[in-house]
């Protein structure tokens, strides 16, 4: 192995290099002695956990979901109570107006028997007496 | 279909080891080295249609594996707050494999210790210096086929590597 191979020219130290080919050779004998020996173990292999963050990512997404469906059902049954609130309060005043306009006109039509009453006598109230005397003589 | 299997079965023996040294350097961790090459190979199986052989099959297998590397380390950094425990060994017990020849005692020990700066020099790179510097002087790839497995440009490489260089020459001359 040519230690120069395509490097730089700067990099070139003489006196150096001979010892750096030489460490990166052994080096490199070490690095395939190891692996040779290591690549022919029988060992079990570990299982690699990508799973991992798919589960995170789905347990997050179910909570995500779960709460939104129990914060939306919260919000319809105060939103349907609130509703039925201010129907209620609709209807109650809308009878009391009811119970208002009846007892109005109830009273407006006392105030006009009254009226009719007082109207329809035949005569006023100061000629009684003579009237009495003019039916007594119709009379006899 | 037959055939398609056949070539794929004599890729996976061809160019397995290989993988699996480089990912094995890589990560100093021999059961991540076996897993993420049966993930490389089963990502590779399950593409091996859409591979048109613009770049030999082992450098596509040799991107493949990079990449499943570096999603490796950024998935560990998403999951800081589980505690994960790593089986990658330290620099002496690396350093202690050496090619058994006929070498006195002083010439191993002077060879371990080599390694072992080089090791050290391989710890403080970058992640591209390293899977760089390790495609060029572990597993003697050309630098047109270092830039075809990392996505590099040729250029990019050569500066990466001499980077790399740098400190392995600075840590064996005993200043890194």
């Amino acid at each position: 192995m040519r230690l120069s191979r395509g490097l730089p020219e700067e990099l070139h130290e003489p006196e150096v290099d001979a010892a750096l080919e030489q460490a990166l050779s052994n080096f490199r004998s070490s690095v395939h002695a190891w692996s040779e020996a290591a690549y022919g173990q029988a060992r079990p292999v570990a299982v690699v956990r990508h799973v991992s963050w798919r589960m995170a990512a789905g347990w997050a997404l179910g909570c995500v979901l779960a709460a939104g469906s129990v914060a939306g059902g919260v919000y319809e049954r105060h939103h349907k109570q609130e509703l039925a609130r201010i129907a209620a309060a609709a209807q109650a005043a809308r009878q009391q107006k009811l119970a208002a306009e009846q007892r109005a006109r109830q009273e407006d039509e006392d105030l006009l028997a009254k009226v009719d009453s007082d109207v329809s006598r035949e005569v006023p109230s100061a000629m009684e007496p003579l009237a009495q005397m003019m039916a007594e003589d119709q009379a006899r | 279909m037959e055939a398609a299997a056949q070539e794929f079965s004599s890729v996976v023996q061809a160019h397995r080891p290989q993988i699996f040294r480089f990912l094995l350097a890589s990560t100093r961790d021999v059961d991540l080295a076996e897993t993420l090459t049966q993930e490389c190979f089963l990502k590779a199986h399950r593409n091996w249609d859409r591979f048109r052989g613009e770049s030999s099959a082992m450098t596509w297998l040799m991107r493949i594996a990079i990449n499943l590397e570096k999603d490796h380390w950024r998935n560990r950094r998403m999951q800081f707050w589980r505690h994960t425990r790593t089986n990658s060994v330290d620099l002496d017990e690396a350093s202690e494999w050496l090619p058994s020849g006929e070498r006195s005692v002083e010439q191993q020990m002077m060879a371990r210790e080599q390694v072992g700066q080089v090791w050290r020099a391989v710890e403080g790179l970058s992640a591209r210096q390293r899977t760089v510097f390790l495609l060029r002087y572990v597993e003697d790839r050309e630098l047109s086929e270092i830039a075809q497995a990392t996505g590099l440009s040729e250029g990019t490489v050569k500066a990466h590597l001499s980077r790399a260089l740098g400190k392995v020459r600075a840590e064996l001359r005993g200043n890194p």
